[in-house]
């Protein structure tokens, strides 16, 4: 036996050409994450921090610290997905006339990819996650989740799958597919190196987590509703979050079920979505967008929710049309189930099928301008104060109503024939995403911040930011759907037709625009931890909220309510606060909590190491590392000890210590 | 705007006014919601076995110039495994009966039955792909064969994790008695054990018997 | 917990949607008989599609037919007698979740079918891609 079998019966794939030396961008990227990293390791060891993260934050169980650390994650990703834009933006500039830019294919092909996962697997997912972990409990006066180990282990799990995709930048290589990968592109034959497995892998291992947590988030919902909180009486956050745990459940199993068809394929050679002995690999496009529309749902639907809590909040008012907000949800999660084939009229299934897909795309922006209706009548005659998280959401308002209508352009089959795969579906997803999903969670940061940490965010900053970003949408975006009409196709990399480049060279300067926005936002951030104090608020409701979670002290103690509320009203805390409520001070009891747990971080590091292994062939460390999940699996369940109670006394001084503060606040007046 | 129009009749004091807090405070068990919480993860199991018949229905006739179902098949040895399956569920329910009354040696032996029929069905399904497979009607062999071992190997895997916990929950059973987590535990594996069977029924109805109509 | 002792619990806290929140065991566990019932009829649902099929009485489309009701039929007993599906466990919410994953298998595998069938159709009229063997 040489060393070099002996090398790839340990090491798989996996050698030295696999760090990519070549190519000097990463190189320098490699060098300052390494720095980077090794800098707050330094720091977190210098400051003796380790033991506190260990046990207030990694071993968690509880949601808010939870739903804080998918937030972390989502920001974390999204300053990497949007340097892939950047890049993006900056090559297609450059790259014309003959031109090369300074990106080659192999690497531009990566960088659109990791770009479209990470923006919505490892952003969008963990940023709406964390924002229903932190908020749900709260709002439906619950302590916590149905299931909190398993709310931990989910986290993990996400961040297990952010890591693989992380580590594709210094080991081999990212997939160069576009972001679902179709076959028979990403079929053996054309992708044969590590990309698409990296793919592959950590979206199973992420999707795990995400599959667990809208299972848990459901039965949180259903099961722990404070007394006298009907389904009628949920706030309307609460309920679009149900409907996108619902879309999660009955629709991640598809994307998982689509994966591994396509892993089987890989990796034993079977024909589902291959071109020759009876494969199909329109079966793939067909299947994925089964998952993928519902997906798209799934990342709007919280956002919808986020908009009501903040209209009816500042204008003052109860939200118009709660009734038909609630139905209107429902019908679009069900609807979104009838949409997916909009996705691929081009492919051929012919007029009457694409006819019936084109009319039900249509039928579902019904409900959804229903909600803008909602939102509008809700403003009108309201007291309305602009503060950022109404402004970002009149921004989205303005915004997304465009996207909405470029979208049902491409719902119309004859149009999409024509926009298909242009730089029009570009802008027009951006437009709903960025103007939905982005705008509602800026809006839903800078509204919940004093919650979540006792102090306001700085507003100067966060209007340099807002401004940033919506002037810097629209410079970046507007020229994208003009390209789209010109016929350019999407993921380009050189171009020979010099009258593009003006419009290329408009929406890199609208990328740099929200560049700006984005570092005014984690100035935004330092500013207002550094000015903390000037910007406290010790009422735990600073807003003059209408929704139960502002009837916790901020940050709200890890129980949430020392005593569980009544409900009489959707707008619980108004209801409250408007009759006259007063909060008991004493008569508490011992509260029965959930313990933490390792658990959650030693199964997602071995799931790590299970996918880098099978991604790199190294059979043997895969089958042991899969071998210790199983085994360590059922090892915590022999765990039977997972809970303790919090003494009546730690409540009583925890309740007083809110009781003067909230005395002393409103003595300042 | 009356308020009183909006109180929840069942939480107001006499003089009318709201009850802001309950006298005793609502009480969650560990556990209250892990029924509801395994239901829902079925239907999403649900969901990946609808993908796999769904492939089966679109790719399952593309023999490739292969072999056809009616060349593979041995429906008496899926009558036999189907059988396996079936009294494997029934051995499951007389073990649930026996745990409602706490007797915990009954419901043991009858869990080992279960976990024997399960054995048993899992031994024909592996005879039969090894069987398949020397025949040289490989998964790789056409999209037909794909789908089939696929779909009918991920219900084998989900018989073969079974049967771990079967094995993991004696073992709890015996060492922590008929405890409530391991009342719920078992009765999350009756869930599955039967789903599993709801599942079987598709796949002799849809891959082995409707494999031999064509 | 016993029934009694439940009904008091759910006066106490005068909850509308936590009545089902507390029983650790007072999920329906059926009995000898049903469970019996159900395996007769499991097996004689089992049996009478399968002797169709392997004595080949009937035309193959009449046999499809009866099969795919057996089917249909047998999966209703196993949700009944086995699962203990009714309208009430975890108040209604185990129903509710079962007619909506039912609703979104029948989209997704009747669309699934409907448009690969249209697909191949349209775009692979010459070619045969069904070799009936």
């Amino acid at each position: 036996m040489s060393i070099d079998h002996i090398a790839s019966l340990i090491f798989g794939r996996l050698d030295w050409n696999a760090l990519p030396f070549h190519e000097p961008i990463l190189v320098a990227t490699f060098a300052v994450v390494v720095l980077g990293g090794l800098t707050t390791l330094a720091l977190i060891t210098r400051y003796k921090l380790w033991g506190y993260l260990w046990t207030e934050w990694f071993t968690t169980v509880d949601h808010k610290k939870i739903g804080i650390m998918y937030m972390i994650l989502g920001l974390v990703m999204f300053l990497r997905g949007f340097a892939d834009a950047i890049m993006m933006r900056l090559q297609q500039a450059m790259a014309f006339g003959g031109a090369e830019g300074y990106l080659n294919a192999h690497h531009y092909d990566q960088i659109f990819t990791a770009h479209g996962v990470i923006m919505i697997f490892f952003v969008a997912m963990p940023l709406i996650t964390g924002l229903m972990n932190y908020l749900v409990p709260l709002q439906i006066g619950a302590r916590d989740v149905s299931f909190p180990f398993l709310n931990n282990f989910s986290f993990w799990m996400t961040t297990a799958g952010a890591v693989l995709v992380m580590a594709s930048l210094f080991i081999g290589e990212f997939a160069r597919t576009g972001w679902l990968a179709y076959p028979p592109l990403s079929g053996i034959g054309y992708s044969p190196g590590v990309g698409v497995d990296y793919y592959i892998w950590a979206l199973q291992i992420a999707g795990v987590g995400t599959t667990l947590s809208g299972i848990n988030l459901i039965a949180t919902i259903v099961k722990m509703r404070a007394p006298g909180m009907g389904l009628m009486k949920m706030p309307v956050f609460t309920w679009t979050s149900l409907c996108a745990n619902v879309l999660i459940v009955a629709s991640f199993p598809v994307l998982t079920a689509v994966l591994a068809l396509l892993t089987a394929d890989r990796y034993i050679g079977t024909n589902f979505f291959t071109n020759d002995f009876g494969g199909n690999p329109m079966m793939y496009v067909n299947l994925i967008w089964i998952w993928g529309h519902p997906e798209v749902y799934i990342l709007i639907l919280p956002l919808f929710g986020v908009f009501s809590e903040v209209t009816s909040t500042f204008s003052g008012k109860k939200l118009f049309g709660y009734t038909s907000m609630v139905y209107a949800t429902v019908v679009i999660t069900i609807l979104s189930y009838l949409v997916w084939l909009h996705h691929f009229f081009t492919m051929g299934s012919g007029a009457s099928v694409n006819s019936f897909f084109g009319i039900t795309t249509m039928i579902i922006s019904i409900p959804t301008g229903a909600k803008l209706f909602n939102w509008l009548f809700t403003m009108y005659r309201g007291r309305i104060r602009f503060e950022l998280p109404m402004m970002w959401t009149v921004a989205f308002m303005l915004t997304f109503v465009i996207g909405g209508m470029t979208g049902v352009m491409l719902a119309v089959p004859p149009a999409d024939f024509v926009l298909h795969n242009s730089l029009f579906l570009i802008a027009h997803f951006h437009n709903v995403i960025i103007a939905g999903v982005l705008f509602g969670l800026f809006a839903a940061i800078n509204f919940w911040w004093p919650k979540a940490f006792g102090f306001k965010l700085d507003k100067t900053w966060g209007l340099v930011s807002f401004w940033c970003w919506v002037v810097g949408f629209w410079v970046a975006f507007a020229p994208l759907y003009v390209l789209g009409f010109m016929g350019v196709t999407r993921r380009m990399r050189v171009f020979d037709d010099p009258s593009y480049q003006i419009w290329f060279i408009i929406a890199a300067f609208g990328a740099a625009i929200i560049a700006v926005g984005i570092l005014a936002m984690l100035i935004q951030f330092a500013v207002s931890i550094i000015n903390r104090d000037k910007l406290r608020d010790e009422t735990g409701d600073p807003w003059h909220g209408r929704t139960l979670e502002w009837s916790t002290s901020s940050p709200p103690p890890n129980y949430n309510f020392a005593k569980t509320p009544i409900i009489h009203d959707s707008d619980a805390w108004w209801d409250m606060k408007t009759r006259g409520y007063e909060r008991p001070v004493d008569g508490y009891k011992p509260i029965h909590m959930p313990a933490n747990t390792g658990a959650g971080v030693i199964l997602a590091g071995l799931s790590t190491v299970m996918g880098f292994a099978l991604i790199w062939y190294m059979w043997w460390l895969a089958a042991l590392s899969f071998f210790a999940l199983i085994a360590y699996a059922i090892f915590h369940t022999f765990n039977y000890k997972r809970d303790y109670y919090i003494p009546a006394e730690t409540v009583q001084a925890t309740e007083d210590a809110h009781t003067k503060a909230l005395a002393a606040a409103a003595a300042k007046g | 705007m009356s308020h009183a129009a909006s109180l929840n009749p069942d939480y107001v004091d006499e003089a009318g006014r709201p009850i802001y807090h309950p006298v005793e405070e609502p009480h969650h068990p560990e556990g209250h919601s892990t029924m509801l919480g395994f239901w829902i993860y079925l239907m999403s199991d649900c969901l990946i076995f609808a993908m796999l018949f769904a492939v089966y229905a679109v790719i399952g006739a593309n023999y490739a110039a292969g072999p056809a179902p009616k060349d593979l098949f041995d429906l008496p040895l899926v009558a036999l495994n189907t059988s396996m399956l079936l009294l494997s569920s029934i051995t499951y329910g007389f073990a649930m009966l026996a745990m409602v009354k706490n007797r915990t040696a009954q419901m043991q032996i009858w869990l080992a039955i279960t976990g024997v029929f399960g054995l048993c069905f899992l031994g024909i399904e592996l005879y039969e792909f090894a069987h398949l497979i020397h025949l040289g009607a490989t998964p790789q062999r056409s999209g037909f064969l794909s789908a089939f071992f696929v779909l009918v190997g991920t219900h084998g895997l989900h018989v073969t994790f079974g049967c771990i916990w079967l094995v993991t929950l004696m073992i709890q059973v015996w060492r922590k008695g008929l405890i409530p987590a391991n009342k719920r535990r078992l009765m999350c594996l009756s869930l599955f054990w039967h789903f599993l069977d709801v599942i079987w029924i598709g796949v002799f109805t849809f891959v082995y018997l409707f494999g031999m109509l064509r | 917990m016993s029934a009694e002792a439940h009904n008091e619990h759910a006066a106490k806290t005068l909850s509308d949607h936590h009545h089902d929140d507390h029983h650790g065991d007072d999920h329906d566990h059926g009995s000898f008989k049903t469970y019996m019932i159900g395996f007769l009829l499991s097996v004689v649902l089992t049996a009478i599609p399968f002797w169709l099929v392997m004595t080949e009485t009937l035309a193959p489309q009449t046999t499809g037919l009866i099969i795919t009701a057996f089917a249909v039929v047998q999966i209703v007993v196993h949700m009944v007698f086995f699962l203990h599906m009714n309208h009430k466990s975890e108040g209604g919410w185990n129903m509710l979740a079962l007619i909506f994953t039912i609703v979104i298998v029948v989209i997704a595998v009747a669309g699934s079918v409907w448009v690969m069938y249209h697909l191949n159709v349209n775009m692979m009229p010459t070619h045969e891609m069904q070799s009936m063997g």
